[in-house]
C-alpha cells in the first residue's frame, strides 16, 4: 500500500516576509511532510508583500525534496488579483485553484483542487478530474460517509482531507479585521498581521466560538482529524493537510507521520497535540457528520 | 427592454401575488433539499409547479426554478428528478451552483435555460465563461462582493446576462462559501440548503432579558422589553479583541433600489428580490412598489420621484446598499 501523503497547506494569516522565511526554511529541513503549498490565497490586497518571496521559497523546499503546489486566492475579482491566479497557474510548479476563475487555464494540464471549491459528490469531483484534477482537498464541512462515496467513484484521483488547524469557514467581500478597528477594507492598514492565528470570537457569553482573519472566518476549535493509515485506506484517502498555525508545525508533522505510520496511537497522537500551544480546543464534528464545532473525544 | 423583475415566490399563493403585482420574473423551488430555502411551510410540489407556471404564462410572466444546492454524494435522484419535473412544468429557466447538476442538466435536458446560482459565487470573467462555455449557462445570479462600477466592468468583458440582488435579506459572507452554520448545527446551506435553522434555535428570559441562541451558541442579547430577533449566525453581536459588536453584519437587510438606474446601466439585465420566507402581501407590496420604480426610471423620471415611491418601503429596519458600495467592505 503507497504510504499516505501529508501535505502543509498554504499560510492562511498574514504573515511577514520575514516570518514566512524563518518558518519555511525550518520546513524544508525538518517537517516530516512530502508537500508544501505556497501562496496567499485569503486576500489579494497581501499579495505584494509576499509575490517576490516565492521563488526562493519554491528552490529551498525543493532542494530538501519537498514537492511544491502553488495555491491561488480563493476569492479573486479584481484585474490584479485575477492575473494573479493566472500567473501562479502558468508559473510551471503544480497549481491548486481554490476558485474556478483558474479552470480555463489549467485545463488539460493537471492540477489540485482545494478545499475553497465547492465538490460535494461525484459527479462534481468527474467534472473537474475531466478537465485534469489529479488531487481535490474535499470541503471541510463534508461527512466522512459522503467523502467514500465519492473516493470510491474516482480511485484515480487523489483525495485529501483537511486533518489539522482552525477550519476554514466562509469568506466575504468585506474585511471583518478592518471593520473591527473602524476602518474599510480599501483603507485596512493590514491590521490583520497583528493576529497570526487570527482573532479570536467569543460569544457575548463568552463561549469561544469562531475567529477572523481579514475577509476570512475560521473556526475557534482546532480540527484534529486523527485516522489511522488502514482508515483512511477504507475511506480512500491518500493524502491528509496540516494547516499552518503559530504552533510548532515540525512537531505537529511529526506527530501526524507517526500516526500514520502505525507508530502512535490515535489516543497518544491526540493528547500530544493538546499538550501542543493550540490557539482553540481540539474538534472533528464536520467528520463524523455532526456540527464542526463537537469536540474530539479523546478516548 | 425595461430591466427584468425577478421576485420570490415561496409558496403559490405568493407566485400569484407577485405575479399580479406586476413581477416580470417569479422564482421558486421544489419542496426538498434541493434547494436553498429547504424550510418547512414553503415551496412548490411538482402539480403546483404546473399549475404555477400555468397561470405565471397566462399573466405574461416567467417562472425561473431554484435547484441550487449541492447534490448529496452518492444520492443524486432528487436533484434530477427536480430537473425533470422543471421541464415538465414549462419552467423558464432552473438556477443551478453544483458542478454536477449543471453537467446533468446540459447533457440530458438541453433545451431547460441555465442561469447560475449566486451559491457558486462566480465573480470573475474567467469563471463565468468557464460555465457558459462548459454547460451553456445564459445567466449568472452575481455574488454579492461586487460594487457597481465592478459590475460594469464584469458586464464589457462577459457574453452572459447578469442579474443582481436589491432587496430584501443580506448575507455577508459570499454565499455558497459559507460553513458558519454546519459549524454550530450541523446544518448549512451547502449541505441541507438552510442557514441558521429553527429547530436549534431557543430563546432563554433571564433577569437580564432574553438571548437568543444557535445550538447552544449566545447569537445575541436583548433587554427587558426590546424584541428579540432570530439569532441568524452572522447577524448576532460578538466579543473580539475586547470590544462588542455586531462584527459581520448589523441587523440590517439590502436596499439598493437607490441603485436601479446605476445597475441598469452597468448592463444589469435583472434585479431580483430575496424573500421566499415572506407572506404574499409583503411581496405584493415589493413588487408593486418595485416595478413603479423601474417603470418611472424607464420614463425617465428624476431619482427624486423614484426615492419617494420606494419611500414606503424603507421604514422601520434599518438598510443597507450592501456591496454595490465599496465603503460596505
Amino acid at each position: 500500500m503507497t504510504k499516505t501523503g501529508l501535505t502543509l497547506g498554504p499560510v492562511l494569516f498574514n504573515w511577514s516576509a520575514d516570518r514566512l522565511r524563518d518558518f519555511y526554511a525550518r520546513i524544508a529541513d525538518e517537517a516530516d511532510v512530502d508537500r508544501v503549498h505556497l501562496g496567499e490565497v485569503v486576500c489579494g490586497k497581501r499579495q505584494p508583500f509576499t509575490d517576490g518571496l516565492w521563488p526562493e521559497l519554491i528552490e529551498r523546499l525543493q532542494a530538501a525534496g519537498k514537492q511544491v503546489v502553488l495555491s491561488t486566492l480563493a476569492l479573486p475579482y479584481n484585474p490584479r488579483e485575477r492575473a494573479a491566479v493566472l500567473d501562479f497557474c502558468q508559473a510551471g510548479e503544480l497549481p491548486e485553484i481554490n476558485d474556478l476563475t483558474a479552470l480555463p487555464t489549467v485545463a488539460g494540464k493537471p492540477f489540485l483542487v482545494g478545499p475553497f471549491v465547492n465538490v460535494y459528490n461525484e459527479g462534481a469531483a468527474r467534472v473537474l478530474a475531466s478537465r485534469g484534477a489529479t488531487g481535490i482537498c474535499l470541503p471541510v464541512e463534508l461527512p466522512i460517509t459522503s467523502v467514500a462515496v465519492i473516493a470510491a467513484a474516482l480511485p484515480e484521483v487523489e483525495f485529501e482531507l483537511y486533518a489539522f488547524g482552525r477550519l476554514p469557514l466562509a469568506l466575504s467581500g468585506r474585511c471583518y479585521h478592518a471593520r473591527l478597528h473602524g476602518l474599510h477594507k480599501d483603507g485596512c492598514q493590514f491590521v490583520c498581521d497583528r493576529d497570526p492565528d487570527g482573532l479570536a470570537v467569543d460569544t457575548l457569553d463568552g463561549q469561544r466560538f469562531l475567529a477572523i482573519n481579514g475577509i476570512q472566518t475560521l473556526s475557534h476549535g482546532v480540527e484534529a482529524f486523527c485516522p489511522t493509515a488502514d482508515e483512511l485506506g477504507k475511506l480512500g484517502v491518500r493524502r491528509l493537510r496540516l494547516s499552518p498555525h503559530t504552533v510548532d508545525m515540525v512537531v505537529v508533522s511529526r506527530l501526524y507521520r507517526a500516526l500514520l505510520d502505525g507508530r502512535a496511537s490515535r489516543a497518544e497522537t491526540l493528547a500530544a497535540l493538546q499538550a501542543l500551544d493550540l490557539p482553540g480546543e481540539l474538534v472533528d464534528g464536520f467528520t463524523r457528520g455532526q456540527p464542526g464545532s463537537v469536540r474530539v473525544e479523546m478516548a | 427592454m425595461s430591466i427584468e423583475l425577478v421576485c420570490p415566490a415561496g409558496t403559490p399563493s405568493a407566485l400569484r401575488a407577485a405575479v399580479e403585482a406586476g413581477a416580470h420574473s417569479v422564482y421558486c423551488g421544489f419542496r426538498d433539499e434541493t434547494n436553498a430555502r429547504n424550510f418547512p411551510g414553503l415551496n412548490f410540489s411538482p402539480d403546483e409547479l404546473v399549475e404555477g407556471v400555468r397561470f405565471a404564462h397566462a399573466h405574461g410572466a416567467k417562472v425561473l426554478v431554484a435547484i441550487n444546492t449541492f447534490a448529496k454524494a452518492g444520492a443524486m435522484d432528487a436533484w434530477k428528478a427536480a430537473l425533470a419535473n422543471a421541464e415538465t412544468a414549462g419552467a423558464d429557466a432552473v438556477i443551478l451552483a453544483d458542478l454536477a447538476v449543471l453537467d446533468h442538466a446540459a447533457t440530458h435536458h438541453p433545451n431547460l435555460r441555465l442561469h447560475l446560482s449566486v451559491q457558486a459565487a462566480a465573480a470573475t470573467p474567467e469563471a463565468i465563461a468557464f460555465y457558459a462555455d462548459t454547460f451553456g449557462v445564459k445567466r449568472i445570479v452575481m455574488p454579492r462582493v461586487l460594487s457597481v462600477e465592478e459590475i460594469a466592468k464584469l458586464n464589457a468583458a462577459i457574453n452572459v446576462e447578469t442579474e443582481a440582488f436589491v432587496f430584501g435579506g443580506l448575507c455577508p459572507m459570499t454565499e455558497g462559501r459559507c460553513s458558519l452554520s454546519s459549524y454550530a448545527t450541523g446544518k448549512s446551506p451547502n449541505l441541507t440548503g438552510v442557514c441558521s435553522p429553527p429547530e436549534h434555535v431557543a430563546y432563554t428570559e433571564d433577569k437580564d432579558g432574553t438571548a437568543t441562541r444557535l445550538a447552544g451558541f449566545t447569537i445575541d442579547r436583548f433587554g427587558a422589553g426590546e424584541q428579540a430577533g432570530y439569532p441568524t449566525l452572522c447577524k448576532g453581536r460578538f466579543v473580539a479583541g475586547g470590544k462588542t459588536s455586531y462584527l459581520f453584519e448589523d441587523p440590517v437587510s439590502l436596499n439598493a433600489a437607490s441603485l436601479i438606474a446605476a445597475l441598469a446601466k452597468a448592463g444589469v439585465t435583472a434585479l431580483k428580490i430575496e424573500g421566499r420566507q415572506r407572506g404574499k402581501g409583503y411581496v405584493a407590496e415589493v413588487v408593486r412598489t418595485f416595478r413603479a420604480a423601474v417603470e418611472a426610471i424607464d420614463a425617465g423620471r428624476t431619482e427624486v420621484e423614484v426615492g419617494r415611491l420606494l419611500a414606503g418601503l424603507v421604514e422601520g429596519g434599518r438598510q443597507t446598499s450592501g456591496a454595490y458600495k465599496k465603503a460596505w467592505r
